[in-house]
């Protein structure tokens, strides 16, 4: 079992995601969300967590998988950053998986956009690919806002 | 050697290194205080005792010759002298900077101070030369052995003998000292009393760090970790929250068993957090105290004399903002000192005191601190000011002189601006004033100067008592809520749909409302927020206005619903919103949910409220709205005799009232009723006005008297005197500009104007009255007039 990683995974649009457990901080079921106006798109908004208030961010945005769907329905996947925990809003929580180091594989050159960046590799399972999910780079956007600040 | 031991030692010695600059400034003035001399010398044999335990040879050998210039001082051998005083902070500046290098690396560095040393010594032996003092003695320690000056007292110390050991022997030989009634000129019985101090102070020992029993405070308080309190702070936050929760939830419940905890829980709470805020409170005195030591410093620098006075050193303000003013604070200090307080020969032309004053002065007002920093200096010269900005390119000619008085001084707060002729060691490099803005409006407050050329200048500020917990109105838009911090909320406008179409009005498509005259430029929150147009706001049809104020600047905020006012616990935003200028936090609202707090500032630049094109047209059209007016007055509006408009000035009007007509009672041949312990004369307008209308007009026009019952008065009161003048029916109360002035054409009226589209007569009070009192002294009685 030395080289077998546990990961929490979860679906977002038609892909099945994980991220390694001790990044994960706690698994929340739908919150209500106070909208940032001005934010970059990829950011939903705000929840409130027994007191604390994470930025609330959409995976199907932020990975490219289409439209968000509606924001009382999706779970929160609660990661730790280096600064304060972030909330990843996925459409369905999938279960705790140990996966081995063998199933690894980087992801084909052919895959492209938003995915790319994000997708450190693949985990060969039985009849799916789990993908890997890099946490520190799906924080980490350019912060392009969704609306540029001057109109016109 | 532990590091625990070192650290302490560090925090006690900045402490006492601290109070040592404020009793060395103090000793300045009051140089035979025996106590602050006994306790100088107390805190000096402190640090010594302490650095010789911990093995700090070089601080020892520095704060030893320093603790024995002091005993000859204390003992009044010698006299403190301003070149005493000035070697003495220099000795404080060495200490403070060894200790810093031991707070770094562990050491106190490789430095000599053999000249500092030397000084001392030779201070001490009463042996300096009397070398007139250069006006960079500071910046240059070892250059001025000298003391420039002699007062009186300097005789006692050169008779004492010259070298002698410190003073350790005179404590046993001065048992039994007359009291404090020695006269001045006899040193002896003073340096006795100055033993026993001495003989009290002596026995402690130093490294314990038991000094500061002396003065009283350390055993009713502790030392507690900052990082604990905010810790604190953050918790009851987070319980007010959950108090709020609650609260809410059981508003709407009636079980006795719910209600009665929770009322208490909300009791306990309020004051928990009052409790807690309490212990981040810190007087602003702390960052005070270290003033008058800028102040001699930079004052000695420049050649100046100045004073310094502080009025409401005990007033409290959070720690964090403590920490964010004490920078601001110190440059306007060096700033007043080094710009504002002229050479004493300059002064002495002026025909001021040699001496300058710069007061502190810090109060409460309205849940905010104000600090003021005035000096009797020369004051801003505007002229100049604008001419540098204009040099430098910051402002173009035309703006400068449009400038009001006002706005060009405080021209000084503009990035890469500096008036200084020169630029010298303290100010003049032009960066400062900016810094100082702009750290003053990240914690939500404003700063303003004002200035009389020749008489001085003053720098205000207004400062918020807390950041983490702050008051905030909440608004709706759109269906979310937002909060707007109160200290940028002036007011609240609410304009019904058929007033909002008239009253809002675009220039150049930027809409505007007239707010008593004054031209505010509204902006929509939706529009800044860029809300989806097809929601509908709550409130579509009433106009909803929050006028705020924003670096110096009005402006009026459109939104759809205003809630009610909120204590709430700021919360910054995470580092993927950070860029958002609009919002300077979040927080959590009762029901759980999350709001943004809107940022005034953030929202006044991104709609370039503060944006020049924009202000000049808006001052232009001021200006036209300014000339056109003459004279702006607080109206009374209503209804005279035949239904005719009439108007008076609201600030003679007490109150308007009605009196049941069975009330009305004569006396001498006038109607009068007891109102508030007082018989108060009516005066019927009808009666008084001149009537010009045909009367068969007047009938077409009957009165139109709200209730045939009643008479509708209003309370006018001149000259020690009320009157109640009976009128038809009151209107309205309006802030009118009168434009158009026609001669009045009866008596009794002042002129007539068009106010509210009508035209309305503006009485004459003063004639009337007159005209009243004349009536009442000679006629005779008469039927009354029917209303």
């Amino acid at each position: 079992m030395a080289d077998s990683k546990q990961l929490c995974t979860f679906f977002v649009g038609n892909g099945y995601f994980g991220i390694p457990v001790e990044q994960v901080q706690e698994v929340v079921r739908p919150q209500p969300i106070t909208p940032v106006p001005l934010a970059p798109k990829v950011v939903r908004g705000l929840i409130n967590l027994r007191g604390q208030i994470l930025t609330a961010i959409d995976l199907r945005f932020r990975l490219g998988l289409g439209e968000p769907g509606d924001p009382s329905k999706l779970m929160n996947v609660v990661v730790r950053t280096d600064e304060s925990p972030v909330s990843f809003l996925v459409d369905e929580i999938g279960e705790v998986l140990h996966v081995s180091d063998d199933t690894f594989e980087s992801p084909p050159e052919t895959l492209q956009g938003d995915m790319r960046e994000l997708i450190g590799g693949a985990y060969k399972l039985d009849g799916k690919l789990l993908l890997a999910l890099s946490t520190e780079r799906t924080v980490n956007f350019s912060g392009t806002p969704a609306h540029t600040k001057e109109p016109s | 050697m532990s590091d625990d031991i070192v650290r302490e030692f560090l925090v006690e010695s900045a402490e006492n290194l601290d109070l040592l600059d404020r009793e060395l400034i103090h000793l300045e003035k009051d140089p035979r205080n025996r106590d602050t001399l006994a306790s100088v010398f107390r805190t000096i044999h402190t640090i010594k005792g302490t650095c010789g335990f911990l093995g700090f040879t070089k601080l020892e050998s520095v704060a030893h010759v320093g603790e024995n210039l002091l005993s000859k001082l204390r003992d009044l051998e010698i006299a403190l002298n301003p070149a005493i005083t000035t070697a003495l902070l220099q000795m404080v500046d060495a200490i403070r900077q060894m200790l810093a290098s031991v707070e770094a690396v562990g050491n106190e560095g490789e430095r000599n101070d053999e000249e500092l040393i030397k000084k001392l010594t030779l201070l001490q032996q009463g042996a300096a030369a009397d070398k007139p003092q250069t006006k960079n003695a500071t910046s240059e320690p070892a250059a001025t052995p000298g003391p420039p000056t002699r007062d009186t007292s300097t005789g006692d110390g050169q008779k004492a003998r010259p070298a002698s050991p410190p003073a350790r022997i005179a404590v046993a030989t001065t048992a039994s000292a007359p009291p404090e009634t020695a006269p001045r000129a006899e040193s002896k019985p003073e340096a006795v009393e100055a033993a026993m101090e001495r003989s009290e102070a002596g026995p402690q020992a130093p490294a314990e760090g038991a000094q500061q029993s002396n003065r009283g405070a350390s055993e009713s308080s502790i030392r507690v970790d900052v990082v604990l309190l905010d810790k604190l702070m953050n918790l009851v936050g987070e319980l007010v929250l959950a108090r709020n929760q609650i609260l809410q939830f059981s508003n709407g419940k009636e079980d006795a068993g719910l209600i009665a905890p929770s009322q208490r829980l909300n009791l306990i709470t309020t004051e928990l957090q009052e409790g807690v805020m309490k212990t981040r409170m810190q007087p602003i005195g702390n960052i005070w105290s270290k003033f008058p030591r800028t102040v001699r410093d930079v004052a000695t620098m420049c050649g100046k004399q100045v004073r310094i006075d502080m009025e409401g050193k005990e007033t409290e303000l959070d720690k964090t903002i403590i920490e964010a003013i004490k920078d601001p604070l110190t440059h306007i200090v060096r700033n007043s000192v080094d710009h504002g307080i002229e050479t004493p020969p300059k002064r002495v032309a002026a025909g001021k005191s040699a001496e300058g004053r710069l007061s502190l002065r810090a109060y409460h007002e309205g849940g905010q601190v104000i600090i003021e920093i005035s000096d009797d200096g020369a004051g801003l010269d505007s002229e100049k000011l604008r001419r540098k900005a204009v040099e430098k390119g910051l402002i173009t000619p035309e703006q400068a002189a449009k400038m009001s008085e006002r706005e060009a001084t405080n021209l000084i707060f503009l990035p890469g601006f500096s008036t200084a002729e020169k630029v010298t060691n303290v100010s003049g490099r032009g960066v400062g004033m900016d810094v100082v803005k702009t750290n003053i409006d990240k914690i939500g407050g404003t700063v303003d100067v004002q200035s009389k050329p020749g008489a001085g200048t003053t720098v205000r500020m207004k400062i918020p008592l807390t950041l983490a917990i702050i008051p905030a109105l909440i608004v709706t838009n759109r269906g979310e809520r937002y909060a707007i911090p109160q200290i940028s909320l002036l007011e609240l406008v609410r304009l019904e749909s058929e007033d909002a179409k008239k009253r809002i009005e675009l220039i150049q498509g930027v809409p505007v409302y007239r707010l008593r005259g004054r031209l505010l430029p509204l902006v929509y929150l939706d529009r800044e927020l860029r809300a989806d147009p097809s929601k509908v706001g709550s409130e579509a049809d009433a106009v909803n206005i929050v006028i705020l104020q924003a670096d110096e600047r009005q402006f009026g905020l459109v939104v759809d619903g205003i809630n009610d006012t909120e204590e709430i616990v700021v919360k910054p935003l995470g580092k993927q919103l950070k860029g958002i200028r609009t919002f300077a936090g979040s927080t959590i609202m009762g029901d759980g949910r999350v709001a943004l707090i809107l940022d005034v500032l953030g929202i006044a630049q991104s709609s370039n409220v503060v944006n020049e094109v924009r202000a000049r047209a808006l001052a232009e059209k001021e200006k036209e709205v300014v000339a056109d007016q003459g004279e702006k007055q607080t109206l009374l509006l209503f209804t005279g005799p035949g239904d005719g408009h009439m108007a008076v000035a609201l600030d003679r009007v007490g109150r308007l009232e009605e009196f049941p007509i069975a009330t009305v009672e004569r006396a001498g041949g006038i109607e009068v009723v007891q109102y508030r312990g007082d018989i108060l004369p009516l005066m019927f307008l009808a009666e008084m006005l001149e009537e010009r209308r045909s009367h068969s007009r007047l009938a077409a026009a009957p009165a139109k008297t709200a209730n045939p019952d009643k008479l509708q008065g209003i309370v006018y009161s001149a000259e020690g005197k009320r009157v109640g003048l009976v009128i038809d029916q009151i209107l309205d109360i309006v802030d009118e500009t009168i434009k158009v002035k026609s001669p009045a054409s009866r008596f009794g009226v002042l002129y007539t104007a068009v106010i509210q589209g009508r035209v309305t007569e503006l009485l004459d009070m003063p004639a009337l009255l007159q005209a009243f009192e004349r009536k009442r002294a000679t006629k005779t009685h008469q039927e009354r007039v029917e209303v």
